[in-house]
Protein backbone atom coordinates (compact mmCIF):
# COMPACT_ATOMS: atom_id res chain seq x y z
CA UNK A 1 0.00 0.00 0.00
CA UNK A 2 1.15 3.49 -0.80
CA UNK A 3 0.89 6.52 1.46
CA UNK A 4 0.93 10.16 0.30
CA UNK A 5 2.18 12.90 2.60
CA UNK A 6 0.83 16.21 1.35
CA UNK A 7 3.31 19.07 1.59
CA UNK A 8 1.97 22.60 1.84
CA UNK A 9 4.21 25.64 2.03
CA UNK A 10 4.80 25.80 5.77
CA UNK A 11 4.21 22.12 6.59
CA UNK A 12 6.83 21.00 9.09
CA UNK A 13 5.76 17.52 10.21
CA UNK A 14 5.84 16.12 6.67
CA UNK A 15 9.22 14.50 7.27
CA UNK A 16 7.99 12.93 10.53
CA UNK A 17 5.00 11.46 8.67
CA UNK A 18 7.24 10.19 5.88
CA UNK A 19 9.60 8.33 8.22
CA UNK A 20 6.81 7.06 10.45
CA UNK A 21 5.42 5.28 7.39
CA UNK A 22 8.76 4.28 5.84
CA UNK A 23 10.50 3.06 9.01
CA UNK A 24 7.64 2.63 11.49
CA UNK A 25 5.22 0.81 9.20
CA UNK A 26 7.68 -0.25 6.49
CA UNK A 27 5.24 0.77 3.78
CA UNK A 28 5.66 2.83 0.61
CA UNK A 29 5.36 6.59 0.99
CA UNK A 30 5.83 9.67 -1.19
CA UNK A 31 5.73 13.41 -0.63
CA UNK A 32 3.08 15.16 -2.72
CA UNK A 33 3.30 18.91 -3.34
CA UNK A 34 0.09 20.84 -2.72
CA UNK A 35 -0.27 21.76 -6.43
CA UNK A 36 -0.97 18.13 -7.35
CA UNK A 37 -4.47 17.52 -8.72
CA UNK A 38 -4.64 13.74 -8.78
CA UNK A 39 -4.14 11.42 -5.81
CA UNK A 40 -5.74 8.32 -7.26
CA UNK A 41 -2.52 6.25 -7.14
CA UNK A 42 -2.30 6.57 -3.35
CA UNK A 43 -4.09 4.39 -0.82
CA UNK A 44 -3.75 6.58 2.27
CA UNK A 45 -3.43 10.36 2.40
CA UNK A 46 -1.73 12.12 5.30
CA UNK A 47 -2.11 15.84 5.94
CA UNK A 48 0.79 16.72 8.21
CA UNK A 49 1.22 19.28 10.92
CA UNK A 50 2.89 22.63 10.58
CA UNK A 51 1.88 26.15 9.70
CA UNK A 52 0.59 25.95 6.14
CA UNK A 53 0.69 29.41 4.56
CA UNK A 54 1.98 30.74 7.87
CA UNK A 55 -1.45 30.11 9.42
CA UNK A 56 -2.41 33.48 7.93
CA UNK A 57 -6.09 34.40 8.22
CA UNK A 58 -6.86 31.23 10.24
CA UNK A 59 -5.00 27.95 10.66
CA UNK A 60 -5.74 25.87 7.56
CA UNK A 61 -7.93 28.53 5.93
CA UNK A 62 -5.72 29.13 2.90
CA UNK A 63 -4.38 25.59 2.52
CA UNK A 64 -7.90 24.29 2.05
CA UNK A 65 -8.05 26.08 -1.31
CA UNK A 66 -4.86 24.41 -2.57
CA UNK A 67 -5.42 22.38 -5.76
CA UNK A 68 -4.61 19.17 -3.89
CA UNK A 69 -7.58 19.59 -1.56
CA UNK A 70 -10.03 18.96 -4.40
CA UNK A 71 -8.20 15.67 -4.97
CA UNK A 72 -8.32 14.89 -1.24
CA UNK A 73 -12.07 15.44 -1.34
CA UNK A 74 -12.41 13.06 -4.32
CA UNK A 75 -10.42 10.32 -2.61
CA UNK A 76 -12.40 10.86 0.61
CA UNK A 77 -15.60 10.28 -1.34
CA UNK A 78 -14.13 7.05 -2.73
CA UNK A 79 -13.67 5.90 0.87
CA UNK A 80 -9.88 6.03 1.05
CA UNK A 81 -8.29 6.59 4.45
CA UNK A 82 -7.33 10.17 5.16
CA UNK A 83 -5.64 11.32 8.33
CA UNK A 84 -5.06 14.96 9.23
CA UNK A 85 -2.72 15.59 12.12
CA UNK A 86 -2.55 18.94 13.93
CA UNK A 87 -2.47 21.51 11.11
CA UNK A 88 -3.82 18.74 8.89
CA UNK A 89 -6.82 18.46 11.22
CA UNK A 90 -7.31 22.22 11.03
CA UNK A 91 -7.24 22.05 7.22
CA UNK A 92 -9.82 19.23 7.16
CA UNK A 93 -12.24 21.22 9.35
CA UNK A 94 -11.75 24.36 7.25
CA UNK A 95 -12.42 22.27 4.13
CA UNK A 96 -15.64 20.97 5.67
CA UNK A 97 -14.42 17.35 5.48
CA UNK A 98 -14.69 17.20 9.27
CA UNK A 99 -17.13 19.01 11.56
CA UNK A 100 -16.14 21.76 13.99
CA UNK A 101 -13.35 24.32 14.18
CA UNK A 102 -10.12 24.78 16.11
CA UNK A 103 -9.73 27.94 18.16
CA UNK A 104 -6.81 29.42 20.05
CA UNK A 105 -5.93 27.43 23.16
CA UNK A 106 -7.88 28.50 26.21
CA UNK A 107 -4.71 29.55 28.05
CA UNK A 108 -3.33 31.30 24.93
CA UNK A 109 -0.08 29.36 25.20
CA UNK A 110 1.45 27.18 22.54
CA UNK A 111 1.51 23.78 24.26
CA UNK A 112 4.29 21.32 23.45
CA UNK A 113 4.34 18.20 25.62
CA UNK A 114 3.32 14.57 25.83
CA UNK A 115 -0.19 14.06 27.14
CA UNK A 116 -2.56 11.21 28.00
CA UNK A 117 -5.17 10.46 25.37
CA UNK A 118 -8.22 8.31 26.00
CA UNK A 119 -9.57 6.15 23.18
CA UNK A 120 -13.27 6.82 22.77
CA UNK A 121 -14.03 4.74 19.68
CA UNK A 122 -12.08 1.57 18.89
CA UNK A 123 -14.23 0.62 15.90
CA UNK A 124 -12.67 3.01 13.37
CA UNK A 125 -10.08 1.84 10.82
CA UNK A 126 -7.59 4.03 12.69
CA UNK A 127 -8.13 2.53 16.14
CA UNK A 128 -8.63 -1.23 15.85
CA UNK A 129 -5.28 -1.86 17.58
CA UNK A 130 -6.69 0.00 20.59
CA UNK A 131 -9.47 -0.64 23.11
CA UNK A 132 -12.19 1.78 24.11
CA UNK A 133 -11.13 3.51 27.30
CA UNK A 134 -7.44 2.69 26.74
CA UNK A 135 -5.02 5.42 27.71
CA UNK A 136 -2.10 6.19 25.40
CA UNK A 137 0.61 8.83 25.44
CA UNK A 138 1.10 11.12 22.46
CA UNK A 139 2.94 14.39 21.91
CA UNK A 140 0.95 17.54 21.22
CA UNK A 141 2.36 20.79 19.83
CA UNK A 142 -0.21 23.42 19.01
CA UNK A 143 -1.40 26.95 19.71
CA UNK A 144 -4.81 26.43 18.14
CA UNK A 145 -6.12 23.07 19.23
CA UNK A 146 -9.16 24.19 21.14
CA UNK A 147 -11.86 22.16 19.39
CA UNK A 148 -15.29 23.71 19.05
CA UNK A 149 -18.62 22.36 17.86
CA UNK A 150 -22.08 23.72 18.60
CA UNK A 151 -24.42 21.69 20.80
CA UNK A 152 -26.42 20.31 17.89
CA UNK A 153 -23.30 19.02 16.09
CA UNK A 154 -21.90 17.65 19.36
CA UNK A 155 -25.06 15.61 19.76
CA UNK A 156 -24.65 14.24 16.23
CA UNK A 157 -21.00 13.41 16.89
CA UNK A 158 -22.04 11.39 19.92
CA UNK A 159 -24.92 9.65 18.16
CA UNK A 160 -22.65 8.59 15.30
CA UNK A 161 -19.66 7.68 17.51
CA UNK A 162 -17.52 10.27 15.74
CA UNK A 163 -15.50 11.29 18.81
CA UNK A 164 -12.39 9.11 18.53
CA UNK A 165 -9.99 10.57 21.09
CA UNK A 166 -10.29 12.76 24.19
CA UNK A 167 -7.58 14.35 26.30
CA UNK A 168 -7.52 12.79 29.73
CA UNK A 169 -7.30 16.23 31.26
CA UNK A 170 -8.46 19.58 29.97
CA UNK A 171 -5.41 20.69 27.97
CA UNK A 172 -6.57 23.48 25.70
CA UNK A 173 -10.26 24.17 26.37
CA UNK A 174 -11.64 21.79 23.73
CA UNK A 175 -15.36 21.04 23.98
CA UNK A 176 -15.65 17.86 26.10
CA UNK A 177 -11.83 17.47 25.88
CA UNK A 178 -12.13 16.27 22.27
CA UNK A 179 -8.73 15.53 20.71
CA UNK A 180 -9.79 13.76 17.52
CA UNK A 181 -12.91 13.19 15.41
CA UNK A 182 -13.85 11.11 12.40
CA UNK A 183 -16.30 11.81 9.59
CA UNK A 184 -19.67 10.09 9.48
CA UNK A 185 -18.56 7.64 6.80
CA UNK A 186 -15.60 6.64 8.99
CA UNK A 187 -12.65 7.12 6.64
CA UNK A 188 -11.44 10.66 7.44
CA UNK A 189 -9.77 11.19 10.82
CA UNK A 190 -8.54 14.46 12.27
CA UNK A 191 -6.54 14.69 15.49
CA UNK A 192 -4.39 17.27 17.24
CA UNK A 193 -1.94 14.81 18.90
CA UNK A 194 0.97 13.53 16.81
CA UNK A 195 1.10 9.72 16.32
CA UNK A 196 3.85 10.22 13.70
CA UNK A 197 6.16 11.54 16.41
CA UNK A 198 5.80 8.33 18.41
CA UNK A 199 6.70 5.41 16.15
CA UNK A 200 10.07 4.15 17.41
CA UNK A 201 11.71 3.23 20.73
CA UNK A 202 14.47 5.69 19.83
CA UNK A 203 11.87 8.47 20.06
CA UNK A 204 10.90 7.25 23.51
CA UNK A 205 7.38 6.33 22.50
CA UNK A 206 5.73 3.89 20.11
CA UNK A 207 2.08 4.56 20.96
CA UNK A 208 1.57 6.28 17.62
CA UNK A 209 1.94 2.89 15.93
CA UNK A 210 -1.38 1.78 17.42
CA UNK A 211 -3.03 4.33 15.15
CA UNK A 212 -0.78 4.15 12.09
CA UNK A 213 -0.66 0.35 12.31
CA UNK A 214 -4.46 0.13 12.47
CA UNK A 215 -4.59 1.88 9.09
CA UNK A 216 -2.43 -0.89 7.59
CA UNK A 217 -4.52 -3.65 9.22
CA UNK A 218 -7.74 -2.25 7.81
CA UNK A 219 -6.51 -1.37 4.35
CA UNK A 220 -8.91 -2.17 1.53
CA UNK A 221 -7.72 -1.49 -2.01
CA UNK A 222 -9.71 1.31 -3.62
CA UNK A 223 -11.33 2.52 -0.40
CA UNK A 224 -13.95 1.34 2.07
CA UNK B 1 -11.83 53.56 -5.60
CA UNK B 2 -14.06 51.73 -3.19
CA UNK B 3 -12.89 50.22 0.04
CA UNK B 4 -14.75 47.44 1.84
CA UNK B 5 -14.02 47.61 5.55
CA UNK B 6 -14.61 44.12 6.93
CA UNK B 7 -14.95 43.47 10.66
CA UNK B 8 -14.69 39.87 11.85
CA UNK B 9 -15.58 38.85 15.40
CA UNK B 10 -15.98 35.60 17.25
CA UNK B 11 -19.62 34.58 17.54
CA UNK B 12 -21.41 35.41 20.73
CA UNK B 13 -20.90 32.66 23.27
CA UNK B 14 -17.58 31.51 21.77
CA UNK B 15 -14.89 31.92 24.39
CA UNK B 16 -12.35 34.57 23.37
CA UNK B 17 -9.15 33.89 25.35
CA UNK B 18 -7.39 36.89 23.77
CA UNK B 19 -10.21 39.20 24.77
CA UNK B 20 -10.10 37.76 28.27
CA UNK B 21 -6.35 38.43 28.54
CA UNK B 22 -6.77 42.00 27.27
CA UNK B 23 -9.60 42.60 29.73
CA UNK B 24 -7.34 41.36 32.54
CA UNK B 25 -4.60 43.77 31.43
CA UNK B 26 -7.04 46.69 31.30
CA UNK B 27 -8.31 45.86 34.78
CA UNK B 28 -4.77 45.66 36.12
CA UNK B 29 -4.20 49.19 34.74
CA UNK B 30 -7.23 50.35 36.70
CA UNK B 31 -9.83 50.42 33.92
CA UNK B 32 -12.30 48.46 36.01
CA UNK B 33 -15.22 49.94 34.06
CA UNK B 34 -14.46 47.62 31.12
CA UNK B 35 -16.96 44.79 31.43
CA UNK B 36 -15.84 42.67 28.48
CA UNK B 37 -13.36 42.66 25.60
CA UNK B 38 -13.72 40.76 22.35
CA UNK B 39 -10.76 40.73 19.96
CA UNK B 40 -11.54 40.50 16.26
CA UNK B 41 -9.99 41.16 12.86
CA UNK B 42 -10.24 44.12 10.54
CA UNK B 43 -9.54 43.99 6.81
CA UNK B 44 -9.66 46.55 4.01
CA UNK B 45 -10.40 45.29 0.52
CA UNK B 46 -9.83 47.83 -2.21
CA UNK B 47 -11.81 47.77 -5.47
CA UNK B 48 -11.81 49.84 -8.65
CA UNK B 49 -15.01 51.88 -8.84
CA UNK B 50 -17.86 49.65 -9.88
CA UNK B 51 -21.41 48.59 -9.21
CA UNK B 52 -21.86 48.94 -5.46
CA UNK B 53 -24.46 46.22 -5.06
CA UNK B 54 -22.33 43.82 -7.12
CA UNK B 55 -19.31 44.51 -4.90
CA UNK B 56 -21.46 44.00 -1.79
CA UNK B 57 -22.54 40.60 -3.06
CA UNK B 58 -18.93 39.69 -3.84
CA UNK B 59 -17.71 40.74 -0.38
CA UNK B 60 -20.47 38.67 1.21
CA UNK B 61 -19.38 35.71 -0.86
CA UNK B 62 -15.71 36.21 0.09
CA UNK B 63 -16.61 36.42 3.76
CA UNK B 64 -18.63 33.22 3.61
CA UNK B 65 -16.07 31.27 1.56
CA UNK B 66 -12.72 32.22 3.04
CA UNK B 67 -12.43 35.40 5.08
CA UNK B 68 -14.40 33.97 8.00
CA UNK B 69 -15.07 30.54 9.44
CA UNK B 70 -18.88 30.67 9.79
CA UNK B 71 -18.77 28.02 12.54
CA UNK B 72 -17.07 30.38 14.98
CA UNK B 73 -17.06 33.85 13.42
CA UNK B 74 -19.49 36.63 12.44
CA UNK B 75 -18.76 39.55 10.14
CA UNK B 76 -20.04 42.92 9.11
CA UNK B 77 -18.71 45.30 6.49
CA UNK B 78 -19.20 48.74 5.06
CA UNK B 79 -18.11 50.12 1.72
CA UNK B 80 -16.67 53.63 1.56
CA UNK B 81 -15.12 55.84 -1.13
CA UNK B 82 -11.33 55.60 -0.98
Amino acid sequence: MKFAVIVFPGSNCDVDCYYAVKDGLVEEVEYVWHQEKNLSKYDVIMLPGGFSYGDYLRAGAIARFSPVMEAVREEAEKGKFIIGICNGFQILTEAGLLPGALRKNEGLKFICKTVSIIVENDKTPFTTRLKKGQEILLPIAHGEGNYYVDDKTLKELKENNQIVFRYKENINGSVERIAGVINKKGNVLGMMPHPERAYAPLLGNTDGLYILGSIVDNFVKGGV
Amino acid sequence: MLIAKVYITLKKGILDPQGKAVKGALHSLGYEEVKDVRVGKYMELTFEDGDLSLIKDKVDEMCERILTNPIIEDYTFEIVEG
